[in-house]
């Protein structure tokens, strides 16, 4: 699935009548099975980004389509993880998992359970509520619901920022492998430069504010990624630089 | 939302919290401490006023003519007959309150304009005291038993409705978010996320309208019914018997305990957190 971004702008209605400017022409073309790492620092505006796309909130200007159609609202064929665990504490980690299933009455998918359960670590826990795991399993039961579905756009929210670095690199590689196979088109919400660098085929730099797309990297390297080579150097050289850069702009005023 | 239904449903909440982590052991031996606090302060103030000459036949309500007529009272056959016919009367009338105010206190609470709409006649009608309805139930309703159940209704269906729409717009967006995203319908969204989420809230609506409702019940039953434990202290009072007046209404306070600990047991059942 293809997905454009036409002069995305996004205004918070702030109290008191005035409103915040938070994106500002916002252009992009995301294209079929990209697993695109949207980059920028804490507070720039990433997962309002990933909101507009998932449908979840209304754009105050410009246009997101995907294979042409304009999105008018969330469907399940764009499946989200958000930043926050969001798990139902009255349903146990299986129901959990299969609540979009079953909303949706697709039984086959149901039948995956066991595989997504043993892929993320979670034996052993199906019966178990979210008030007895920890955060890091909470956020391996969404991803586990979010993949369940077979979704042809996942959008992450920082899913790994709560995981500890065993966690994280597992999780990591266990993704992308899932994306190899199933290949959807991921849109993955980081502020780490060294996730974004292992992980996506491209990096989009925003920052800036109200926040736009400063620089897209392509990285043309083979999965699994290594971390010590020079090549994973250069990049990482290269955004950090870029950074700076952002940061020694004056604002306009 | 109002303030006051918040304002009650934090000092529920409160309430069960001051009494959380205690073992059951120690509330108890603080409870009885309190009763017999109570005990003496009733004792003092009815010697104080009631030995006094001229206030002879008023010794009745003193506590040890109280308890020995409680005694009474419990071997009783009418009493429990009473007390059946109270209970349900109570549980008709909440019963009457929750099938038509739960459904709406979702339905106003799921959409904001309804909620600005129904806002103004709603709080002027729950300010309306629930007692004041009674010549007109008495005009509208054939017997008094139904007159009763409508005013118990009436007093009840506020709290329920106004605690579930409580509930309702307290819902974590996180999780309306993701279920909208997962292709929930509107209806899907009440059955899967709503109202799974109101549950606690609408326990604690259920505990406040049967607080209300025990309240309510007795000066209703001093309609023209010929049951119930206000029926009871109407009858002790017209043939002067005031230690069985005491009695019924020490009987009245702890019976509406018992309740009440009944539904808040139930209410922890659910205590999880649900924010
Ligand atoms: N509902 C809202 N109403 C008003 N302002 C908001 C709202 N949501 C976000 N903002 C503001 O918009 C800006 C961007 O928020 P957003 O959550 O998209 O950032 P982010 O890049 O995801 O940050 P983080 O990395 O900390 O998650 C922030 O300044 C935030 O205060
Ligand atoms: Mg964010």
């Amino acid at each position: 699935m293809t997905i454009t971004i036409e002069k995305m702008c996004k205004s918070y209605q702030l109290p008191a009548g005035k409103s915040l400017k938070v994106l500002e022409d916002i252009s992009l073309t995301i294209n079929d099975g990209d697993f695109v790492m949207i980059l920028g620092e804490s507070g720039c505006g990433k997962s309002t980004f990933l909101n507009l796309l998932a449908g979840l909130l209304p754009l105050t200007s410009g246009d997101v389509s995907v294979n042409g159609g304009s999105i008018d609202g969330p469907h399940p064929s764009r499946s989200i993880i958000f930043q926050q665990p969001s798990l139902l504490p009255w349903l146990n980690v299986e129901d959990n998992i299969t609540f979009g299933c079953k909303l949706r009455k697709e039984h086959n998918n149901i039948k995956q359970i066991g595989q997504l359960i043993r892929i993320m670590g979670l034996s052993g826990f199906e019966k178990v509520y979210p008030s007895e795991i920890s955060v890091g399993m909470a956020q391996r039961v969404c991803i586990a619901r979010a993949l369940i579905g077979h979704p042809e756009i996942l959008l992450l929210d920082e899913p790994f920022t709560s995981l500890d670095t065993f966690n994280r690199t597992h999780l990591q590689q266990e993704l992308i492998d899932f994306w190899q196979i199933e290949s959807f088109t991921a849109v993955f919400v980081t502020h780490d430069i060294d996730e974004a660098i292992l992980m996506g085929n491209r990096i989009v730099l925003l920052g800036e504010r109200p926040c736009h797309v400063v620089e897209i990297f392509d990285i043309d390297m083979n999965y699994p990624r290594d971390i010590a080579s020079p090549q994973f150097f250069d990049i990482r050289t290269k955004i950090l630089r870029k950074f700076k850069d952002i940061l020694l702009t004056p604002p306009e005023f | 939302m109002d303030l006051t239904e918040k304002t009650l449903f934090e000092n529920t909440k409160n309430s069960d919290l001051i009494l959380q982590g205690k073992s059951l052991a120690t509330r108890m031996m603080w409870g009885i401490l309190g009763t017999l606090v109570f005990i003496v302060i009733w004792s003092v103030i009815g010697y104080g006023l009631f030995t006094r000459p001229g206030y002879e036949q008023f010794t009745g309500f003193l506590p040890v003519p109280t308890l020995e007529s409680l005694y009474h009272l419990v071997l009783d056959k009418a009493f429990w007959v009473s007390v059946a016919s109270s209970i349900r009367r109570v549980i008709v009338g909440i019963l009457i309150a929750f099938l038509l105010g739960l459904p709406f206190g979702l339905i106003i609470g799921f959409y904001k304009k309804l909620r600005m709409i129904t806002y103004p006649p709603i709080q002027f009608l729950r300010m309306i005291s629930p007692l004041s309805w009674m010549p007109i139930a008495l005009l509208v309703f054939a017997s008094f038993e139904s007159a009763i159940y409508f005013l118990i209704t009436m007093a009840t269906i506020w709290p329920i409705m106004l605690n579930t729409t409580l509930g309702v717009s307290r819902v974590n967006t996180q999780w309306i978010n993701m279920a909208r995203s997962q292709g929930a319908s509107n209806s899907q969204l009440i059955y899967h996320i709503v109202i799974p989420a109101s549950i606690p809230h609408i326990l604690v609506s259920l505990r406040l309208a049967l607080g209300i409702a025990w309240i309510v019940l007795v000066p209703a039953e001093f309609l023209g019914v010929t049951s119930g434990l206000g029926y009871l202290i109407n009858d002790a009072r017209d043939t002067l018997e005031y230690d069985r007046l005491m009695a019924i209404l020490i009987a009245i306070g702890i019976i509406g305990f018992i309740i009440d600990s009944g539904i808040k047991s139930i209410q922890n059942l659910f205590s999880w957190s649900w924010s």
